[in-house]
């Protein structure tokens, strides 16, 4: 993957060190660490600041796969740890201020999971599962893959990072749910290769990262709060919350998905990959809901109030996402930045 | 030829929602056929409502099914 193209004077900042071998400690100038804080900290609202989520995903990328060119030594750099500090403190404290905090639960198996489903039930109200299955145009369906393929094309990854920092039945149930989604042994079922396959399909290109210059800060942002919870051992509540929500709000909208996609003329390899998450989802959502989520708050009962916001976090911004995809869509705009 | 130790059955009847079913348990249909299982653990529609069936397909929640404990 190409570093992508800077959005501002964070970005630029980082682009410019990223670009040659890491010095070894203290290589950045306190002048540029003083410039990037006052910049992260002066963002009005860092869940759509183009410069610092662009940003934020570029310092986690060096967690995944890295960039072409990119020395591979700069992921555990003290600076750049420190300048991914910067930025991730605005952005959590946004969060905290814009998230809904949701009603407390008892720290017990079922109640967190009811809970769970609870903030999660289907709403009547307008959603791009909806619209995609029974409006959207070639164009927006496209846009739609676009939008997902940053996380879709990695599926799974972010939560990863949880197993190691969980034991006993959270750890087995979120190594249950992931072994699902990571093909259960065989490459060719791994749903970020569904995906890529649906990609295809639709005559886009499938290399990670390819199109994150057109995605607009949410959708980054969307991204991001998956790494910021999953590579963080004392956000493990909020990475558990999260996939319980996420896979809660998955079976019936891949429903509509895979509709809409149908309606559109393309083939069953194409949909294969909403198909397949209709019958998968509907899985997870109960190991993630009661063994992952409701088993971990019963491990450590202080982390309740951590697992409902991380799924709170996750519905907060799939909506900002979704009325983002719906406003442009309405306006016959496109969702995405210009190429 | 499969010589891993059968896995003993759970079926976990989840409140409002599915049956979850873990280990070496054969699905077939009405003419005694096979039906394909996909994945280790399946999760089974019990509301009624689901387009997949007998696999959940999370439709028990739109239709708000409710199991009495």
């Amino acid at each position: 993957m190409k570093l992508p193209s800077p959005r501002g004077p964070l970005g630029a900042s980082l682009t410019d060190l990223l670009v040659h071998p890491p010095q070894g400690t203290e290589a950045v100038d306190d002048e540029v660490l003083t410039r990037w804080r006052s910049a992260a900290a002066a963002s009005p609202d860092p869940l759509t600041d183009d410069d610092l989520q662009l940003t934020l995903w570029t310092l986690y990328a060096l967690h995944y796969r890295g960039f072409e060119g990119v020395d591979d030594a700069w992921e555990w750099d003290p600076d750049v740890l420190r300048l991914r500090r910067m930025l991730e403190e605005p952005f959590e404290a946004a969060l905290r201020e814009q998230v809904p905090v949701p009603a407390p639960a008892a720290p017990e198996r079922e109640a967190v999971a009811s809970a769970l489903f609870a903030m999660t039930a289907p709403g009547p109200g307008p959603s791009v599962a909806r619209f995609v299955s029974r409006s959207a145009d070639a164009t927006q369906a496209e846009e739609f893959l676009v939008h997902r393929s940053l996380y879709t094309l990695m599926e799974a990854d972010p939560h990863t990072w949880a197993v190691p920092r969980l034991s006993g039945v959270p750890k087995a149930a979120l190594v249950e749910v992931q072994a699902d989604e990571y093909g259960g042994g065989r490459p060719e079922r791994m749903h970020s290769a569904l995906f890529a396959r649906t990609m295809r399909g639709a005559g886009l290109v499938d290399e990670y990262g390819y199109y994150v210059d057109r995605l607009p800060a949410v959708t980054v942002a969307a991204l991001n709060l998956m790494s910021l919870f999953g590579l963080h051992r004392r956000w493990r509540g909020a990475i558990a919350g999260h996939l319980a929500a996420f896979e809660m709000t998955s079976s019936l909208p891949n429903r509509l998905y895979g509709d809409g996609f149908r309606r559109l003329g393309h083939d069953a390899g194409t949909t294969e990959y909403f198909d397949e998450h209709v019958e998968a989802d509907a899985v997870h959502e109960q190991i993630a809901g009661r063994d992952l989520a409701g088993g971990l708050a019963e491990q450590e009962p202080e982390l309740v109030g951590d697992i409902l916001f991380g799924a709170a976090a996750c519905l907060y911004l799939d909506d900002l996402v979704g009325q983002h995809l719906l406003d442009a869509w309405s306006t016959g705009t496109s969702s995405l930045r210009s190429a | 030829m499969n010589e891993r130790p059968p896995q003993p059955v759970t079926i976990e009847a989840c409140p409002n929602g599915p049956l979850l079913v873990r280990g070496d348990v054969q699905l077939v249909d009405g003419q005694g056929d096979p039906i394909e299982r996909r994945r280790r653990t399946i999760a089974l529609c019990r509301c009624g409502s689901s387009a997949i069936a007998p696999f959940c397909d999370g439709s028990h929640k739109a239709i708000g099914f409710v199991t009495s404990p």
